[in-house]
C-alpha cells in the first residue's frame, strides 16, 4: 500500500548543526501520526520541509506514490498539505473572515466579494462544527477558538495532509477534547494527520502510530499500541527517565521559618478578586486552576507586572508599597513569564546578553558587569540548565523554543532572587527538559528559595508543590496542604460548589 | 591528531575570509573604497593633504569637516533608533539652536553663557520628544514630527524677538568652536571626537547600551525584567537633542547667521540613512555607533566627490540615491543569500 505522504532520506544541515540526517517518515491516509522528540530533535525542521517553509538538502518526498517537489509554502498548499503551527500565525486585529480569506479571496468584477467571503468563512468553520460571528476581530476570541480558525484556514477541500504542531499547548481539557473530536472526524474523512505535542497522554489518546526523532535521526516508528510510554520516552531521551510525577513526600521538607512573602487582599478589579497568599523560604506554592482561572494574574500581581488596586504585600516583613517589576527586582523577586516570545526573550540580543540582563538592571547602569563576568555567568547558566547553544554569543531568537525558555529562567536565576515566580515553566518543553526543570526547582528550594509555580499541568504541580492555591474564575477558592496534595483533591476543589 | 591539524589548516583561511566577508562593516567599507577609487582616477590630486596657514587642507579633510554636523546628528539618531524610535526633529532643533544663539548674542549675553543656553534649549527639545514618546506613548515618528514641523517656525519667531531685521552675529568664541583649528586639526573634529568618545563610553562601557537595546528589542520583556524603560527612552531623546544642538552650534557659527528656514534642512534623512547604511535596523534593538560614522562618511564622500568631479550638480542627488541603494541591497540578507547560492552553484 502506498502511503499518503512518504519522505525518504530527508536531510537538512544548518551552519554548525545537522538538523536532520536521512530521516524516513511516512503517514498513511486516515491515520493520526504522532511525531515525537525533544527540543531540537528535528521535528520542526521535518515539518517545515514537508510544508515548504524550508528546503531539504536531500531526500525524496512522495505524495500518494507520486514524487513531488515542494519548493515553497505555495507548492505545499497546491499539493494539499496544510499546517497549523504552534504559535498561531493569524492576525488578531483582523476579522475572522479576513483571516480566512487572506490567501484566496473570492472576487467579483475584480474586487473582493465580501459577502461570498463571509459565506465561505462560515462554511469552513461549519466543517469543524464551529459557529461564531465571523465579523468580529479574531483577537476577541479565546486562544482555543483562534486555534480552530487556524485549522479551518489550513483545511482546503482538497487537503490530503494536515500538520498540527502543538495545537493543544494553550487549550484546557474541554477544548482539547473538542479539538480531538474534530481530528477524529478529519481522520475518518481520510486525511493523513501529523500530530506534534509534548503531552504524552494526548499522544496515546489520539495517535495511531508514533515516530520518534532524536538528534535529527528517526529512532523509532511503531503503532501506538506497541510502544508504551516508558519505551517511547526512553527512545526520545536515549535513557530511561526517572518518573518525575511521583510526589516525593518522604523527603524532608525544606520549608522553614517565617513567611518571606505575604499578600493580603491583593487584587485588581475585573482581572482578579482579592486574594491572600503567603510563602516561606524553601517552600513551593503551586497555583492550580483551569485556563482563565487567574493563574497568570496572581503571578503577575505578586510580581507587580500588573498593578493591584487593592490589598498590601510584605516581603521579609517589610511593606512593599506599590509593586512594580523594578521594585520586585530589587526586593529579590524574579518572574519567568508564560509567553516567552512576547515577554521573555529579547530575540536580537545574544544568549549572554539575555542572561545578564536582569542582574545588570539590578546593579544599575553604571556598575556594568565586565565582559568576562558576563561570559562566566552565561557559561555557568548554559551548563547548569543544559541550554543547547553552540556558544553564548548566538542570538536567542535562533534557539529552539525550549532553550529560549531556559534562557529566560537563567536570567531570573542570575538576578539572585529570594522569591521566584514561574508561570508555566514547562510549557512547550519536552520531557527531558521538563524533568531537568522539576529537578532544578527542588534544588533551588533546598537552598532556601521561595517559589510560586503557576501551571496548567496538575501532575507537575503535584510533583513539586508543598502547598497549592486553587483558583477558579479569577478567584482563589481554596488551599491544599502538603499531605492532601494529589490530582484528585485539586480536581475536587475546582469541581466543588463555588461559594 | 595530524589529520585534525590538516583539516584546521585548510579551513582556517577560508573561515577567516568568510568572517571578513560576513562582517557588517564590509559593504560600507567597500563602498567608501570604490568612491575613493573613482575619485583617484578622475582627479589625481584628490588625496593631497597640504598645510595652509597652519592648518590641514585637502579633499579628505574637507569630507571630514563637512560631515561633522551630520555625524553629530547621526550618532544621536543611532541611539534613538536603537530604542525602536526615530527623531525627525533634529533639523528643527538645529534651526532653533541657531535662532537662540543669534537672539542671545543680540541680547548681549556673554558668549559662553550663550553656548550653555543653546545646549540647554536643545536638551529641552529632547525632553519634549522624550515626554511625548515615553510618557504619552505617542509613536516616535508622529511625536517627533510635531517638533519637526513647528521647530522652524519657532526659530523664525525667536528671530522676531530682536526685530529680526539682521539675524547675523559675530562671535570669535563660537566661530572658534566651529571653523577654528587646534594645531593642524579643525576644532570641530576634535570636539566631535570628544563627544563621540563620551557617547561610546556611555553605550559600551556602562550598561546603558545593553539596557537600551533590550528596551528597543522587546519593550515588554524589558519591562518584566524591571528596566526603567521610560528613563531609557527619555535618555535616548535627550542624547539626540544634545547631539543635534551641538550640530546647530557648529552650523550657526559657520554661517554666523540665524536662518531657520534652510539651516540643517533634510539632515534627519541623511542621519537616518547613515544609521541604516551602518547596518542599524529601524526595528530597533541594536546600536552601532562606529558603523553609523562609516555611513556618514560614505554619504559625505559621495557628495564631495560629485562636487569635485565636475559632474553637473543636478546629478548629485540621483547618483547619491543609486549608491545608497546599492549599499543597502548588498546588506540585504535575502540578496546576499541568493548571491551566495549562485556562487556556490557556480563552483563545481
Amino acid at each position: 500500500m502506498t502511503a499518503r505522504i512518504e519522505m525518504t532520506g530527508v536531510s537538512k544541515a544548518f551552519p554548525g548543526v545537522r538538523a536532520l540526517d536521512g530521516v524516513d517518515f511516512r503517514v498513511e491516509a486516515g491515520e493520526v501520526h504522532a511525531l515525537m522528540g525533544e527540543n531540537g530533535a528535528g521535528k520542526s525542521t521535518l515539518i517545515k520541509i514537508m510544508t515548504g517553509a524550508l528546503r531539504g538538502d536531500g531526500g525524496e518526498i512522495r505524495l500518494d506514490g507520486r514524487p513531488v517537489q515542494i519548493g515553497g509554502p505555495g507548492d505545499a498548499q497546491a499539493l494539499g498539505i496544510g499546517a497549523v503551527y504552534q504559535e498561531v500565525n493569524l492576525i488578531p486585529t483582523m476579522s475572522v473572515t479576513k483571516n480566512l480569506t487572506l490567501l484566496r479571496q473570492p472576487r467579483r468584477f475584480g474586487l473582493i466579494d465580501w459577502r461570498a467571503a463571509r459565506e465561505r468563512a462560515r462554511e469552513r468553520l461549519r466543517r469543524l462544527d464551529v459557529d461564531i460571528d465571523v465579523e468580529r476581530p479574531l483577537g476577541s476570541y479565546s486562544v482555543a477558538v483562534q486555534q480552530l480558525v487556524a485549522i479551518a484556514r489550513a483545511l482546503e477541500d482538497d487537503t490530503r495532509v494536515l500538520v498540527l504542531d502543538e495545537p493543544t499547548a494553550s487549550l484546557d481539557a474541554n477544548e482539547t477534547a473538542l479539538l480531538f473530536k474534530i481530528v477524529r472526524d478529519l481522520k475518518a474523512r481520510g486525511l493523513a494527520i501529523v500530530f506534534i505535542t509534548h503531552f504524552i497522554d494526548q499522544v496515546y489518546a489520539i495517535a495511531d502510530r508514533i515516530s520518534v526523532l532524536r538528534n535529527g535521526r528517526l529512532v523509532g516508528c511503531a503503532p501506538t499500541a506497541e510502544l508504551p510510554p516508558p519505551q517511547m520516552i526512553a527512545l526520545m531521551l536515549g535513557r530511561e527517565l526517572e518518573r518525575a510525577e511521583e510526589r516525593t513526600a518522604q523527603t524532608p521538607s525544606a520549608v522553614r521559618g517565617e513567611p518571606i512573602l505575604v499578600a493580603e487582599g491583593v487584587g485588581r478589579r475585573r482581572l482578579m478578586q482579592p486574594f491572600d497568599l503567603s510563602l516561606r523560604a524553601g517552600e513551593v506554592v503551586g497555583l492550580a486552576g483551569l485556563l482563565g482561572s487567574g493563574r497568570t494574574e496572581v503571578a503577575k500581581l505578586i510580581f507587580g507586572a500588573i498593578k493591584s488596586d487593592s490589598g498590601a504585600m510584605t516581603v521579609a516583613g517589610a511593606p512593599v508599597g506599590a509593586a512594580s517589576p523594578g521594585r520586585s527586582l530589587h526586593l529579590g523577586i524574579a518572574f519567568c513569564p508564560e509567553d516567552r516570545k512576547a515577554e521573555g526573550i529579547v530575540a536580537e540580543l545574544s544568549v549572554r546578553e539575555n542572561i545578564v540582563l536582569a542582574l545588570q538592571t539590578k546593579r544599575g547602569v553604571f556598575r556594568r558587569l565586565s565582559h568576562s563576568e558576563q561570559q562566566a555567568l552565561a557559561d555557568n547558566m548554559i551548563e547548569a540548565l543544559a541550554i543547547a547553544t553552540p556558544d553564548a554569543e548566538k542570538p536567542v531568537g535562533q534557539l529552539s523554543g525550549g532553550n529560549q525558555q531556559k534562557v529566560v529562567l537563567a536570567r531570573a536565576l542570575a538576578s539572585e532572587p529570594r522569591i521566584l515566580i514561574l508561570d508555566e515553566p514547562t510549557r512547550g518543553i519536552d520531557v527531558g527538559a521538563h524533568a531537568e526543570i522539576v529537578a532544578l526547582i527542588r534544588r533551588l528550594c533546598a537552598d532556601g528559595l521561595g517559589l510560586v509555580v503557576a501551571s496548567s499541568e496538575l501532575d507537575e504541580l503535584v510533583a513539586v508543590s508543598d502547598r497549592i492555591a486553587v483558583l477558579k474564575d479569577r478567584r482563589k477558592i481554596g488551599e491544599i496542604e502538603e499531605r492532601a496534595i494529589n490530582r484528585q483533591t485539586i480536581i475536587d476543589t475546582i469541581a466543588g460548589p463555588s461559594s | 591528531m595530524k589529520h585534525a591539524g590538516n583539516v584546521e589548516a585548510e579551513t582556517q583561511p577560508a573561515s577567516r575570509l568568510r568572517a571578513i566577508f560576513t562582517h557588517r562593516a564590509i559593504w560600507p567599507v567597500i563602498a567608501l573604497a570604490l568612491i575613493f577609487l573613482v575619485d583617484g582616477i578622475i582627479s589625481p590630486g584628490f588625496f593631497q593633504i597640504r598645510v595652509v596657514e597652519g592648518r590641514l587642507f585637502g579633499n579628505l579633510i574637507d569630507i571630514l569637516y563637512r560631515a561633522t554636523p551630520t555625524a553629530l546628528v547621526a550618532i544621536g539618531m543611532a541611539v534613538v533608533i536603537g530604542t525602536k524610535g526615530i527623531d525627525l526633529s533634529v533639523g528643527a532643533i538645529i534651526a532653533i539652536v541657531g535662532a537662540v544663539i543669534t537672539w542671545r548674542i543680540h541680547a548681549g549675553d556673554p558668549h559662553g553663557l550663550v553656548l550653555l543656553i543653546a545646549l540647554a534649549v536643545a536638551l529641552v527639545c529632547g525632553l519634549w520628544n522624550g515626554f511625548l514618546v515615553a510618557v504619552l506613548d505617542i509613536q516616535p515618528i508622529i511625536a517627533t514630527l510635531i517638533l519637526m514641523t513647528s521647530g522652524r517656525g519657532i526659530g523664525l519667531m525667536i528671530n522676531l524677538l530682536y526685530g529680526g531685521t539682521n539675524p547675523s552675529f559675530t562671535s570669535p568664541f563660537l566661530q572658534g568652536l566651529s571653523v577654528g583649528h587646534i594645531g593642524l586639526i579643525p576644532t570641530r573634529l576634535v570636539l566631535f571626537g570628544a563627544i563621540f568618545l563620551a557617547l561610546w563610553l556611555l553605550v559600551r562601557r556602562t550598561a546603558f547600551g545593553l539596557l537600551l537595546e533590550a528596551v528597543g528589542g522587546n519593550p515588554a520583556a524589558a519591562r518584566i525584567v524591571g528596566i526603567n524603560a521610560r528613563l531609557v527612552i527619555y535618555s535616548a531623546y535627550l542624547i539626540s537633542g544634545f547631539c543635534a544642538g551641538w550640530a546647530g552650534v557648529v552650523l550657526a557659527a559657520d554661517t554666523h547667521t540665524s536662518d531657520p528656514v534652510s539651516i540643517g534642512l533634510y539632515v534627519e534623512l541623511d542621519a537616518i540613512l547613515a544609521v541604516v547604511i551602518g547596518g542599524g535596523s529601524l526595528a530597533g534593538g541594536r546600536i552601532y555607533l562606529g558603523m553609523t560614522l562609516l555611513g556618514v562618511l560614505v554619504i559625505q564622500a559621495l557628495t564631495t566627490s560629485i562636487l569635485t568631479s565636475g559632474l553637473p550638480p543636478e546629478y548629485n542627488l540621483v547618483v547619491k540615491a543609486v549608491v545608497v541603494l546599492v549599499v543597502l541591497l548588498l546588506q540585504s540578507a535575502n540578496l546576499r543569500a541568493a548571491l551566495y547560492r549562485m556562487f556556490a552553484r557556480a563552483k563545481p
